[in-house]
């Protein structure tokens, strides 16, 4: 009696995830799969057809997309990377007492509001009327209003800015397992401070670091507010184009198939990350 | 992706409960900002006991909701009436209109009957007329006075000083502007092609011109109010709007003329109220309460008579921009023919992705 007692409580405990998996994610992906191989012949017929996939290889513009969004969001993920592991480092092992949890609060605090929110206010801050704007003409430093919004540079900022929680927080609870007494060792044995951090803090981190790159590389490949918002002219992300295919251009085919080509690539690139950096997916996650 | 599918499924679900809800006597519509103001609301349903749910949207949203619904969710829609029949070829959302139910006399009949001519398919109509106006130029008259014509935009001088959308107006402006007839092409593709690829050139190497391509109209105005954009292709009613507030700025029909559009009612095809439809427009054309919406939205209606009721700012604000020869310039829309779109999406695709 008792296996079965278990097998019906596991099946119950499982039945929300089962049901949310299966309908909200497993089947909207089967159809979108479905939508994109058919194509529009006329009205109201379709057919099925690879034009939706092949027409992003060799349409130039949607493969360059694509790059473009990758390349800008590996950067952003290493940008994200370079800031937050310092900043873990900090919090995990030299902060003591309350100051610990405060400066993880301060980490969060950003999050309390929508992104959209948080988009609005960098808009503010740095459009050509806006606050910092002023302020440098305010301080003498430069002549005219300086405009910071519509640009590359700024679009990455956002995206750092957005994603820098998700970095700090597997960074630090990795940290948090490594032993001070092993870095004590190391400096005991004479080794400098990047030895130190090489050859025993990194590695030790390094799934931190992994789960936390894969993370912030999705969400950020993902994004479509700070993009597109903070991006202006020259912002062209990769969901905006599924966007405009859904919903300005009625081409639910084309976007499906976008949608499935990024589901895949993007998988595709973590593997390829995860292989570089020699670490189990399983590992990572758990 | 996730984020785009997010969005369909809740439109899906928000559609599903709203139906589900919703009782006979509730009118489910669908329309732009300014259309259906809470005053005009208010008195419906004092006079019917029909109580009005409003959703604000634009043509490729109020499209792309009732296709994803097929026609369902809403009573009444307000696409414009060259997105009508192209829509329902290809999507079948609507439902033909009962002419015989809709009070003809209190429209002004030249319009009546173009949308009547416009949104015709297999020799049903579709629509019929409500609220019109033009797209042409918003300038700021004191710091960019040379801007004149949609082609000035792009003029020397103007640097990250304007901002257009990169939608299908913006494209058969300047193709207006170029010297192009792009309406006498819609039925040929390859002229068609050969003006958009004429455009697509211009507005690549103007990309250093433009600020930023605007997508909302309160984002456009804001742009405009700080000073950070100087001239910008618009609708009329926000540049009477500004101009309100700064007597600077205002709506300029263009040289090559404005583009004209009507906004039109149609019948969702799974219409739950179409009673209360009817109701609907007979109600808002009755010219006092036309004139109530002409002051929300800032555009003119087809209802017969309710000029006289707008009040004389608006009035006196569009004989600026406007002289008697600019009004017979306008350039109305006709139908989009099928696939054209599709052309033109591309082209705009092309001009947000290219770089200086």
């Amino acid at each position: 009696m008792k296996p079965q007692h278990f097998k019906f409580g596991l099946a119950l405990l499982l039945t929300p995830i089962l049901l949310w998996l299966t309908l909200l994610i497993a089947l909207p992906h089967v159809d979108m799969a479905m939508i994109s191989l058919r194509e529009r012949v006329s009205a109201g017929t379709y057919a099925f057809s690879w034009s939706n996939y092949t027409a992003f290889f060799t349409e130039p513009l949607y493969w360059r997309t694509f790059m473009r969004t990758a390349v800008m969001s590996i950067m952003a993920t290493a940008l994200t990377l370079l800031i937050a592991f310092p900043i873990s480092f900090y919090i995990a092992k030299v902060a003591r007492g309350r100051l610990r949890p405060l400066l993880f609060l301060l980490c969060l605090v950003p999050f309390w509001v929508s992104e959209l929110v948080r988009t609005y206010g960098w808009m503010i801050l740095l459009r050509e009327t806006g606050v910092l704007s002023s302020l440098l003409q305010w301080l003498g430093w430069v002549d005219g209003p300086v405009e910071m919004l519509y640009q590359d540079a700024t679009i990455m900022v956002g995206l750092v800015y957005t994603s820098m929680l998700f970095m700090v927080v597997p960074l630090v609870s990795t940290l948090d397992s490594l032993d001070d007494s092993l870095i004590e060792a190391a400096y005991d044995l004479g080794a400098s401070h990047w030895r130190v951090m090489r050859d025993v803090v990194i590695p030790h981190a390094a799934p931190g670091i992994v789960s936390g790159c894969i993370v912030v590389f999705m969400l950020t490949l993902g994004n479509y507010l700070t993009p597109t918002l903070l991006g202006g002219k020259d912002s062209l992300w990769f969901t905006e184009q599924i966007y405009t295919q859904f919903i300005t251009r009625f081409n639910w085919e084309q976007g499906s198939a976008f949608g499935i080509l990024l589901l895949i690539l993007s998988s595709l690139i973590v593997w390829i990350g995860l292989r570089l950096s020699r670490q189990s997916f399983t590992k990572v996650m758990s | 992706m996730k984020k785009v599918f997010k969005r369909a499924s809740l439109t899906l679900l928000i559609g599903a409960l709203a139906s589900s809800v919703a009782n006979a006597e509730a009118l489910r519509l669908l329309t732009w900002g300014g259309y259906a103001p809470d005053e005009v609301v208010a008195q419906f349903e004092k006079e019917t006991g029909i109580d009005v749910e409003v959703t604000k949207s634009n043509n490729e949203d109020m499209i792309s909701k009732l296709r994803a619904t097929g026609g369902s969710g809403f009573d009444l829609a307000q696409p414009s009436q060259d997105r009508v029949t192209s829509a329902q070829a290809d999507f079948n959302i609507y439902k033909p209109i009962d002419l015989s139910k809709i009070d003809a006399d209190k429209f002004i009949p030249s319009m009546l009957e173009a949308t009547r001519k416009n949104t015709q398919l297999d020799g049903k109509v579709y629509g019929v007329p409500h609220v019109w106006g033009t797209s042409g130029l918003i300038v700021n008259r004191k710091s960019a006075p040379a801007v004149a014509d949609y082609t000035d935009l792009c003029a020397a001088g103007l640097n990250g000083d304007v901002s257009y959308r990169l939608k299908r107006p913006t494209l058969i402006g300047f193709a207006f502007a170029m010297g192009e007839d792009p309406f006498s092409a819609y039925n040929d593709k390859n002229k068609y092609q050969a003006i958009l690829n004429k455009v697509e050139e211009k507005l690549i190497s103007c990309k250093g011109a433009v600020k930023t391509y605007w997508s909302g109209g309160d984002d456009l105005l804001n742009l405009i109010r700080s000073g950070e954009v100087k001239a910008a292709m618009a609708w009329d009613s926000g540049g009477w709007k500004l101009n309100s507030e700064i007597p600077d700025v205002t709506f300029v029909a263009p040289k090559s003329g404005a583009l004209g559009w009507i906004d039109t009612f149609a019948l969702p095809r799974k219409t739950k109220a179409e009673d209360a439809a009817y109701k609907w427009i007979n109600f808002v054309m009755r010219p006092e309460i036309a004139a109530k919406i002409t002051e929300s939205a800032g555009n003119f209606t087809a209802s017969k008579g309710s000029d006289e009721y707008v009040n004389a700012t608006l009035k006196k604000q569009f004989q600026e921009s406007f002289s008697a020869q600019a009004v017979d310039n306008i350039k109305w829309y006709p139908p989009v023919p099928p696939g054209l779109e599709e052309m033109e999406g591309k082209v705009l695709d092309r001009v947000k992705a290219a770089r200086l």
